[in-house]
């Protein structure tokens, strides 16, 4: 199981989930530069949070254009397992791997604590670690992280099982109370939260380290 | 009334991060070698009565729309209605 | 600017004294430096770099009092960024600037830009910029709504830039009073981490080597920022158009990468590396030159411009963000472009060392700069100040004796005051976990983070006591110190050093140099006493507004080192039934305190003398305590003195505390320097009072979620959840208000 972090320029989280899978999984990972071209001899992708390109027009709007974004568009494709967290989830959302899109939290304020999220959907690759409404603790930190999809979307979103987590305090004014969603086929899941930033108590939280260990033996069972 | 559209944007002579951005990506990313600017800004509508539109204006703007320490305006009066 | 003045029409219109520069130092530059006049050019690079913000020309005599040498200390003021052994050949790399008069004429950029600055800074030394803590100093914004403007665009300022960046905030502090008004104060410090061994200055030297030009395009932007920071703050200013900078946090980023790629992997190539922070690249440049000791031939054609037309002194002057400069060694340019090249940074050779110590300006053709380097630099006339002690400080009111009729009601009260309510409405738009390696986040004494790959963690926090400073500038100075001290302790680890911003009024007024030079002589007692030495600085003059300057208001960054982060003392108690201790004395003297303040509308009085040697000692003790794992959890007494302390402790827990306090009440909120409440373990507690013989038994936690406190003269018994209510809601709800 190998794992690739993408380094957009302005990412910031790319050295925290490198680090959560490293040092504290002790799994295979790579940083992997926006500018390569190719993903072959991974199995999974990790799109970290950040600023990439500043965050200027639209947060993920223009590391959109960045050469690797092809290669991770080929591996969703295959089926191999893609995450994007907080930036990562909003590039998801800007290059079409996962629907609906995420504007400035109704706040108008940036927001950094510890969020409780539920989890709504336990049968994904991601998810399979945990129970249908556990509850965990997850910080957040982001600007423009109000999940957005017309009624339509949602209620297919709804009806696919396709919300992975939600807030138990809606911290940004996302519709349903979204906080993660993944894509019809499930190997996309793009999360507002930063579960990388949970996998050491010493640090207030280790409830991120399932979904990594959920990631890892779907892996290995495929 | 009338309404006004108010647009504030960095003065020339101040730095526009964003538009340096945006620009470099519509050069390198989509290949418009042509374009040689962005100017990145924000625009307000306001209905207000078209007595002393002017002199109104000119004090929401600076006053509040905009900070002349380094941002700069101009407006237009998009239709006028009784 | 097209049709520049001559010399002899320079000397005969003077137009230098709008830039600050006097006619006594025009006179001395030409006569006793250069033996000729300078021109138009020379005379605005002589107005930037000869202004106190790049000079220290008025504050320099005053800064000698600093210790500025230790055991651990690895590089002291002087360079971008004080440096201190930590050791396994790590050290921690610090600074603080301030941003005050960018922050109160635009609150968003004057913030980011403060934060962008000292970053610069710090991974200019060759270290990673790790966290970042912010000292704020807000008007009253309780009847004020464009304070309350500048503090949401403030906070969000430092948020945005911060965020952007990926560094942590960890802290710092926001104070309220009246008297910043006109003049808010944005101080930010900015803590790195490096190996040793890649130690940079900012340096250039050896004849033929290159000085290269990174980042950001040089606009016209921020034109004689240094002199505008060194300048009476008037309502004039308003209008002022030029002086404020937007900052470009990307780049920064980018910045920051590509320096320490180039420092860490390549240190071979370069001889130093500079930020170009205030009076751009006329200050950068001519600092390296003499502090290699050599000299400078630059091409002003060659420096990357945004705006075309740019006249020689607008590019030298310039601030515009984001930019450095680098020596680089010949042969190697090349080298160094493609890494800037890589990161999509302009780069661009714009001159070299030349075997004269001559600071030479070539622009269109023609030499417009020729001159000694040091005239720039190390040959500013000092400029010690009048002094004379304040009308204020020679006949002090008397005592004042608070009468607390219902001390509830004042607890309450005090905890809705801004300056100690809950600052979550500001922290919670800092990211303060990025990177992961937050132990404890804002909200406590100290910021506190692990060295990533060992067992040590460094603790930080930005103390100011301003009303003490103003009561008595030499105890005030002492009692700055001591707080920042005290909070660093709390967390568990030992104080290391110190970095600090000295915000004062125009020195000029004969009362105001008074207080900065006798605050100093605070500052620097207590440094030695505690034996944490300065390591780097800034000092802020002319913060006043139409003439009524701000209270002298010293800022203390300071930074400690945890050996083992498992004896991080957390704030909060930790068990139920431990024994509370009170590690130090209330004191019956109010002056200065936020009682007084909240009863009388001001402060006033006398201060008493502190027993530095006493409390340093008490400290190291409590240390030892922390260290050998006896301390459960602790809390220093600041801000509205015990009570106040107390309540903090308790927020976000279930615990109470019951305790028996002697002395009438009143002291309950007194505001003792130095001092502790320490929760430990009924079993510990005997090898705690021995380690510790001055702690004295309060009482201790309960499951009640109350405070009880018994007095000689009343009894205070608050429900923990709704002082808890009243400390939350204060600064949102003021934030709201729309009065």
């Amino acid at each position: 199981m190998k794992f690739a972090v993408i380094v957009f320029p302005g990412s910031n989280c790319d050295i925290d989930m490198y680090e959560a899978l490293h040092t504290v999984l002790g799994v295979e990972v790579d940083y992997v530069s926006y500018r390569a071209e190719s993903l072959a001899g991974y199995d999974a992708v990790m799109l970290p949070g950040g600023f990439s390109y500043g965050d200027y027009l639209r947060a993920g709007a223009i590391a959109r254009f960045a050469p690797i974004i092809p290669a991770v568009k080929k591996m969703a494709a295959a089926g191999k397992l893609v995450l994007g967290v907080c930036n990562g989830f909003q590039i998801l959302t800007e290059i079409g791997l996962l629907p609906g899109a995420l504007k400035q939290n109704e706040s108008q304020q940036f927001v950094a604590e510890t969020s409780t999220l539920l989890v709504a959907n336990d049968q994904t690759p991601f998810t399979h670690k945990y129970q249908v409404n556990q509850r965990l603790a997850i910080p957040i930190a982001h600007g423009e992280g109000c999940y957005y999809a017309d009624q339509t979307l949602l209620d297919e979103l709804e009806r696919k099982q396709q919300i992975v987590f939600r807030y138990v305090n809606n911290p940004n004014g996302s519709v349903n109370d979204i906080a993660g969603i993944c894509n019809e086929e499930g190997n996309v899941l793009g999360m507002m939260p930063h579960p990388e930033r949970a996998v050491e108590a010493i640090l207030g939280s280790a409830d991120g380290l399932g979904l990594f260990q959920s990631m890892v033996e779907k892996q290995v069972q495929a | 009334m009338s309404r006004v559209r108010i647009y504030v944007t960095y003065k020339p002579s101040v730095f526009d991060p964003q538009g340096a951005t945006i620009l470099d990506t519509i050069q390198t990313a989509l290949g418009h070698q042509e374009v040689s600017q962005v100017t990145v800004g924000k625009f307000f509508d306001l209905t207000l009565p078209a007595a002393n539109l002017d002199a109104s204006v000119k004090e929401i703007a600076e006053k509040l729309l905009v900070n002349v320490n380094m941002e700069t305006y101009r407006y237009e009066v998009l239709e006028e209605a009784e | 600017m097209k049709q520049a003045m001559t010399p002899e029409e320079i000397k005969e219109r003077k137009p230098y004294l709008d830039w600050s520069l006097s006619e006594k130092e025009y006179d001395y530059i030409s006569q006793k430096l250069l033996h000729r006049l300078p021109n138009y050019t020379e005379v605005g690079l002589f107005s930037a770099m000869w202004s106190e913000h790049c000079s220290y020309k008025k504050s320099k005599p005053v800064l000698r009092l600093f210790p500025t040498k230790g055991e651990r200390v690895i590089q002291g003021p002087g360079e971008g960024a004080g440096v201190v052994d930590i050791d396994d050949g790590q050290a921690v790399v610090f600074k603080a600037e301030s941003h005050n008069h960018p922050t109160t004429v635009e609150p968003y950029q004057g913030a980011a830009t403060g934060v962008g600055g000292i970053l610069r800074d710090v991974f200019s030394m060759g270290a990673r910029p790790v966290a970042i803590l912010d000292s704020e100093h807000f008007g009253e914004i309780k009847a004020d709504p464009v304070m309350r403007y500048k503090l949401a665009e403030t906070v969000k300022g430092v948020g945005d830039y911060g965020n952007c960046m990926g560094i942590p905030n960890l802290g710092g502090e926001t104070f309220f009073d009246a008297c910043y008004q006109g003049n808010i104060l944005l101080n930010a410090m900015c803590v790195g981490l490096m190996e040793t061994k890649y130690l940079e200055q900012g340096n250039a030297s050896g004849v033929g080597n290159s000085v290269m030009y990174v980042g950001a395009d040089t606009g016209r932007d921020g034109i004689h920022g240094a002199t505008f920071a060194s300048a009476d703050f008037s309502k004039e200013h308003e209008t002022q158009r030029s002086a404020v900078q937007v900052g470009d946090p990307f780049m920064e980023k980018l910045l920051l990468e590509a320096c320490l790629e180039l420092i860490q992997n390549h240190r071979e190539w370069i001889v130093g590396i500079q930020d170009m922070g205030a009076a751009g690249l006329v200050s950068s440049t001519a600092e390296m030159a003499t502090e290699g000791g050599a000299g400078m031939e630059l091409n002003l054609d060659l420096v990357p411009q945004r705006e075309g037309g740019m006249s020689a002194y607008e590019i030298m002057l310039s601030e515009s963000q984001e930019r450095m400069v680098i020596c680089v060694k010949a042969g190697h340019e090349a080298d160094v472009k493609e890494i800037f090249d890589r990161y999509q940074l302009h780069c661009a050779v714009i001159g070299k060392i030349i075997d004269q110590p001559r600071y030479i300006l070539h622009h269109d053709g023609q030499v417009v700069c020729d001159l000694p380097v040091t005239s720039l630099t190390s040959d500013v006339l000092e400029q010690p100040g009048e002094e004379k002690k304040p009308a204020r400080l020679n006949q002090p009111a008397a005592k004042w004796e608070p009468v607390v009729k219902d001390a509830g009601a004042i607890l309450r009260q005090l905890l809705a005051q801004p300056t100690l309510a809950d600052k979550t409405y500001i922290t919670r738009q800092y990211d303060s976990q990025v990177r992961t390696n937050t132990l404890v986040k804002p909200g406590s004494d100290s910021g506190v983070l692990r060295v990533r790959g060992s067992h040590k963690a460094i603790a930080m926090c930005a103390d100011t006591a301003s009303r003490y400073v103003y009561l008595d500038p030499e105890i005030g100075g002492q009692r700055s110190v001591v707080e920042a001290a005290a909070n660093i302790v709390a967390s568990g680890a030992t104080p290391l050093a110190i970095t600090d911003c000295l915000n004062y009024g125009d020195p000029n007024d004969p009362e105001i140099y008074w207080e900065l030079h006798h605050s100093v002589m605070g500052i620097a007692k207590a440094c030695e006493v505690l034996a944490t030495p300065v390591v780097s600085g800034n000092v802020s003059l002319y913060n006043e507004n139409d003439g009524q300057a701000i209270y002298p208001s010293p800022m203390i960054g300071m930074v400690g080192l945890i050996k083992n982060y498992d004896h991080t003392i957390p704030m909060k108690p930790q068990n139920l039934g431990d024994y509370v201790y009170l590690v130090g004395d209330l004191t019956d003297n109010f002056a200065g305190s936020e009682l007084q303040k909240l009863l009388t509308g001001k402060i006033s009085g006398a201060l008493d003398q502190l027993d530095l040697a006493k409390l340093h000692r008490t400290m190291e003790q409590l240390l030892k305590a922390e260290q050998t794992g006896l301390v459960a959890s602790c809390h220093d007494l600041s801000e509205g003195g015990l009570a106040t302390a107390a309540s903090e402790m308790l927020f976000g827990t279930g615990f109470g505390l019951k305790l028996q306090v002697p002395g009438p009440i009143s002291q309950l909120f007194s505001e003792p320097a130095g001092s502790f409440l320490v929760t430990v373990a009924k079993e510990k507690a005997a090898s705690f009072t021995k380690q510790v013989p001055q702690a004295r038994l309060l009482g201790e936690v309960t499951n009640s979620h109350r405070l009880e406190i018994t007095t000689d003269d009343q009894v205070l018994n608050q429900n923990m959840n709704d002082l808890e209510k009243i400390w939350k809601e204060a600064i949102p709800c003021l934030m709201k208000s729309k009065a």
